[in-house]
Order: structure tokens, then sequence, then C-alpha cells
């Protein structure tokens, strides 16, 4: 491992309810990078050289699914620093913040059958040139957990055939559409690559013995480590 | 104290999976008159004094800036809560 790969500091923003923090922080650690706290009210970065807003859920989901996380003061910085070319990875509740933030198009509403999910959720990878899925291939079919109630993807058919023209596409659901999402989206980027969010969880599937079932047997998917290790290799390659 | 009332719902073109619910549960209840239901949002705005212009405007501004998602819903009421007729038929 290279001294700079080591070094990489990856922030993982804890808002009041965000559940998954520590299986963010934990999935950068086994990646190789180093994580760091960062809390919802402190404006500052503390130099990160990338971000995860992890899943949850934030304020409770009152008002809408990360509408009040939107406005914490972490969020000043970091729309800011994604103009500037930070790396950002909306999971999930991270996701639905990137999208109130207005640092992704569209929104996710409730599933289509207003039932919560928790299943293994196969993905195809669309774009494998976004800072966090540099080491998928394109075409690449991963399997990693899907856990939300809020989870339809909806944008109006122009911004869709933008996103899709433009191949901003990142993922999208495979072997079935769980929730409803317009054209079977899952994940999205923006133009540069460096802000991605999807609603399924990459940090859950890091750990043989503690992921998704795989071919390698019961449990022993590492679907989602490509994430943790692709933001790495873009610091060292940026 | 005044109070503004600020009402959102779902755009036209967004499918409302609650509001899809709610209609599918009306029949069970012998209500079969109802052929759609669509769920939205109403908020209650206090403020010390009267609701004057300024007030309205604010109301407004938040209503889009928090209250609202642009993107899946509209803003389609922000008024003076004494202007807005209750009818209540007992």
């Amino acid at each position: 491992m290279s001294a700079t790969l080591a070094s990489a500091r990856i922030g993982v923003v804890t808002f009041p309810g965000t559940l998954d923090d520590r299986d963010a922080a934990r999935a950068v650690r086994l990646a190789g990078g180093e994580p760091v706290s960062l809390w919802h009210a402190d404006a500052d970065l503390h130099g990160v050289d990338a971000v995860v807003l992890p899943g949850g859920f934030s304020y409770g989901d009152y008002l809408r699914a990360g509408a009040i996380s939107r406005f914490a003061p972490v969020l000043d910085t970091l729309v800011d620093a994604a103009k500037g070319g930070l790396p950002i990875l909306g999971i999930c509740n991270g996701f639905q913040v990137l999208t109130e933030a207005h640092l992704l198009p569209g929104s996710m509403i409730k599933n289509d059958h207003l039932h919560f999910v928790c299943k293994e959720q196969v993905l195809t990878v669309e774009n494998a040139e976004t800072a966090w899925t540099r080491d998928y291939a394109q075409g690449q079919r991963i399997t990693i957990p899907l856990k939300n109630q809020d989870g339809q993807f909806v944008a109006d058919e122009r911004t869709l055939d933008e996103l899709e023209g433009e191949g901003r596409v990142a993922f999208r659901y495979t072997d079935g559409n769980p929730n409803g999402s317009r054209r079977d989206i899952a994940g999205i980027t923006n133009a540069a690559g460096n802000v991605v969010g999807l609603m399924p969880h990459p940090e859950h599937a890091v750990e043989a013995g503690f992921g998704p079932a795989s071919e390698a047997g019961a449990r022993a998917g590492t679907d989602g480590l490509g994430f943790f290790t692709s933001v790495l290799g873009s610091l060292v390659h940026a | 104290m005044g109070r503004v009332v600020v009402e959102v719902m779902p755009k036209p073109e967004i499918l409302d999976p609650q509001g899809k619910a709610v209609v599918g549960a009306l029949p069970r209840l012998g209500f079969t008159q109802f052929t759609g239901a669509r769920q939205g949002k109403r908020f209650e705005l206090e403020v010390e004094g009267d609701v004057t212009p300024e007030v309205l405007a604010a109301a407004r501004e938040a209503a889009e800036t928090l209250l609202s998602n642009p993107i899946i819903e509209d803003v389609v009421r922000v008024a003076d809560i004494s202007d807005v007729t209750t009818e209540v038929t007992a």
C-alpha cells in the first residue's frame, strides 16, 4: 500500500438520526483509508480528502427524508467543496440529502408498494468512471443490501433523458425493480463524477462473513468494498 | 398572534403512493364514490404580531425552500389563517 493511499482521510458525517456512520467508517478502514468523524453542526471539513454521507433517518425523516439535514452547517461547506471537485458519496439517506441540497437531480418518494424493503439487491454498474466506481467494470453486476421505505427515485422525463444521455445513471436495479424507481435507477452521479448517490448500501458488503450471500458462500459478499477502494485510488491518481 | 397557513401537495405528475393506499381503503368502509385521493401537507406558521404582507412573503419563501421540494411538490396555498375558510358541517 502506498503512503498516499494509507494517509487518505475520508470524512463520515453524523446527523441526529444517522444509523450507518460506524459501518461507513469501518468500510473506509477496511479499504485502507483513515475514517474521520464529521459532525453535522460543524462547518469545518477538517481537511478530509473525500466525504461519505451515510444512511439512516436524519431528523427522523421529518418533513421529507434529508430535508432538514440539507440545512446543516456542514452542508454549506460541502456544497462548495462539491463544486471544487471533492469526492462525495451519499448512501440512502445521504443520497436523499444530496438531492435536497440540489447536488444531484431528482428526488426520492415513498416506495410504490409503501412497504419498507430490506433485501440483498443486484445492481448493474452503469458508469465505472466516477470517483466512487472506478474499481468496477462497466456493466459489472454487484450485490449489496437495500433497506428503505422512501427509495423510489423520481425526476421529470427531461431530467431522466439528460441523466441517460450524459451517462450519469451510475447504478441500475437488476433482476427486478424493488421500489418503482424511474427507469430502474438505483444511483446517479453529477457531470464531473465526484458526487455519487445511491439508495442501496455498499458499506454493508465490505467484509467476508458479514455481507450478502455470494458465490463464495453465505454472507461472503464484499461487492461494496469497491466504492471505498475506488475513491482511495481516485485520490492517489488525482 | 397571527398564523399563516402553508399547504403543499405532491405534483400532479408524481404518483402519490400514500393517496393510492387511501383510495384503496375507502371502498372497504363503503365509500365507493371516491375514485382518487392525493395526500399533501398543511403547515401553520405562527408570528408574534399580525400577518403582514412581509410575513406572507417570508412564509412563501420558507414554503419554497424548506417546506416543499419543488422537484416533487407544489406550494398550493400561502395565506393568513383568518382568510382561510374552514367549513365543518356536523
